[in-house]
């Protein structure tokens, strides 16, 4: 070599390093401190209270729903999403009436991929948007709209979805599904791309039906990646802030109800930090977020883990 | 968001019709005797399609209805067809400046992404030094942690950076550029570490026997060399940046009266939806969706390929 390393390495890394420690690693640590303090925010003054926030939060009725509902989204979201997503990239890869090319997808496939993945590049907030006004509670909503028209739904008496405090959950979740699908539906349809072909034809030719095809042959090859989009949806699944805080009543303080029936941890820790200035109490609630989503992902690895077959 | 998977992981390449080999008809189908299952599965594709296209096209539709149509039923027909909603939402509305914050925020966040990002990522592949495993997993790890962890402090470490310089600190574009970059860096240089570390050596010590200095090796013969590589994780970034909706929510808010409005383009139009109640401007505001959704569609059906490969080998990784 004729020029010296060590001058290069440092010059290449040092923005970069200082960037990222600055912005990103010094304020995941400083979080663990102040979750121990009754810091606000406002004032400068703090005392070190020790776990008193962490003993609060367990007393805290409205974290207690908040953490309901996203374990909840923790088991359904992936569940569902990865089921539809596997079942439509089976039928656009390989659950075609094999014409002269053997095994294919149904026709029409490379529109459907490109419709079904469109959700996933609109902004979450356009998302958010969109539904408030599908999900609008008088006729004027496309969703009351269609189950009048259809004659499901009494146009005197419209459904208030998201002012229903007892579909307003449901109805978050729909979203997620609805926006989710098309991304892991690609993901898989790439993995099972990458299956030889002469796997299916043997199958085939053994007279494998298409249901058997899917779960002897499908599902097991594409294991690795069924895995990893469960990590995903999981920890999507902590998230869903723009969707409630955007989206629920009351307007202005990152929603969250009719009376916290959507109420998520994301959304609360925002309102016990801005608006309601307790930053210290939003800390612990951060660090709890965390553990649950390196649990999640442990567990889901753990949990999933199977005999890797080679093909 | 990205996970430590010891996976030898097939990014599968793009067959081309050809390569399958063409067999005569089989006697033997998948789908004989399954006449009623083939219907019930397209049906089910195409309810899902629907599902999709309708909503959008229903907003579409909705920039020319007026406030009555819209409000009357979800099934009324525009009464005539005029742009006017779309200038509304433009200017009364704050699209138009919406868009240019974010354009502003997006061209220099992914610009010094991509750039610091591969920067980092080539070092820690390419050279050894003492402190190169720790700082590499430093970045690893990142990718990991929700970003609510960092939140709080998040807000305050940048409005003290605005006690330095009034171009930083809180609702600023640089502040949001920084901050942009520094949650982007994890998963970039994750990704394009595994990449530069596949690309040959033989060409880079060409150079340098030809007496390229480190750097202009760097920019001149790898950068290019893994150009495929540097457009799936900028497609992902750019992806990821435009979705972003917390970081702004957080940092963007005007602090004071006289304050410009610098919002980005997603917090603009949830503004916009809880004041078009007031205002009743319901055309105003699907137009300022249709102006939010239609330039996302444009690029994505003109690189429909790329962005689907792109993100998919960028999350197999």
């Amino acid at each position: 070599m004729r020029h010296r390393k060590y001058p290069f390495i440092v010059g290449f890394l040092f923005l970069p390093v200082l960037l990222y420690t600055v912005l990103v690693i010094w304020p995941y640590i400083q979080t663990f401190g102040y979750s121990l303090t009754d810091w606000s925010g406002v004032s400068p003054t703090m005392n070190f209270v020790g776990f008193k926030n962490y003993t609060a939060l367990l007393h805290d009725d409205v974290f207690m729903t908040a953490l309901g509902h996203n374990l909840l989204l923790i088991i359904l979201l992936p569940l569902v999403t990865i089921v539809l997503a596997l079942f439509f990239a089976f039928m656009l890869n390989v659950g075609g009436r094999g014409g002269t090319g053997g095994i294919q997808g149904v026709r029409g496939a490379g529109f459907y991929k490109v419709v079904f993945f469109f959700p996933q590049v609109l902004s979450v907030a356009i998302l958010a948007v969109l539904f408030e006004a599908v999900y609008r509670t008088d006729g004027g909503g496309l969703l009351n709209g269609i189950l009048i028209k259809l004659g499901l739904e009494n146009a005197q008496q419209p459904i208030l979805w998201l002012s229903d405090p007892d579909l307003v959950f449901w109805c978050i979740l729909a979203v997620l599904i609805w926006s989710g699908v098309g991304f892991y539906l690609v993901m898989f349809s790439a993995a099972m791309q990458s299956i030889p072909k002469d796997i299916y034809e043997a199958a085939l030719l053994d007279g494998s039906g298409r249901s058997q095809t899917f779960f002897k042959i499908t599902i097991p090859l594409l294991w690795d990646t069924i895995q990893t989009a469960w990590v995903y949806l999981a920890i999507a699944a902590m998230d869903a802030f723009a969707l409630v805080s955007t989206m629920t009543p009351p307007a202005g303080i990152y929603g969250g109800g009719p009376n916290h029936r959507s109420e998520v941890l994301a959304t609360y820790l925002m309102r016990n930090f801005l608006p309601f200035g307790k930053a210290g109490y939003a800390c612990a609630m951060g660090v709890v977020i965390f553990f649950i989503t390196l649990i999640l992902s442990v567990v889901s690895l753990r949990v999933t883990r199977r005999e890797r077959i080679e093909y | 968001m990205s996970t430590k998977l010891d996976k030898k992981s097939t990014v599968p390449e793009q067959r081309s019709p050809s390569s399958a080999a063409r067999r005569p008809a089989k006697e033997q189908r998948f789908a004989d005797g399954g006449g009623v299952i083939n219907v019930f599965s397209h049906g089910f594709l195409a309810i899902w399609a629907i599902m999709i296209i309708l909503p959008l096209a229903w907003v579409v539709l909705g920039s020319f209805k007026n406030n009555a149509e819209i409000g009357g039923s979800a099934w009324s027909w525009p009464s005539h067809w005029g742009f006017s909603a779309f200038g509304r939402a433009w200017e009364k509305g704050g699209i138009g400046g919406y868009f240019t914050n974010t354009l502003i925020v997006l061209a220099g966040s992914l610009t010094l992404t991509m750039l610091l990002g591969a920067m980092a990522a080539y070092v820690l592949a390419r050279y050894e030094f003492r402190g190169n495993r720790v700082i590499f997993y430093m970045f690893v790890a990142g990718a990991m942690f929700p970003v609510y962890l960092a939140l709080v402090p998040l807000f305050f470490m940048v409005k003290n950076l605005g006690q330095i310089s009034p171009l930083l600190g809180l609702n600023s574009y640089v502040g949001l550029i920084l901050v942009y970059v520094a949650y982007s860096l994890p998963f970039t240089v994750f990704f394009l570490h595994s990449f530069f570390r596949t690309l040959p050596t033989a060409v880079h010590e060409a150079a340098m026997m030809d007496g390229c200095s480190h750097a202009r090796a760097f920019f001149q013969v790898m950068l290019p060399m893994a150009k495929s590589g540097l457009i799936s994780v900028g497609i992902f970034n750019v992806l990821g940046q435009w979705n972003q909706y917390l970081l702004p929510v957080t940092l963007m808010q005007q602090q004071g009266s006289g304050d410009p409005d610098r919002s980005m383009l997603a917090q603009g139009l949830v503004n916009l939806a809880s004041t078009s109640g007031y205002a009743s401007d319901f055309p105003g505001l699907f137009a300022g969706m249709t102006i939010a959704m239609l330039p996302v569609l444009v690029v994505y059906l003109s690189f429909q390929k790329q962005v689907q490969s792109g993100l998919t080998s960028a999350t197999l990784k």
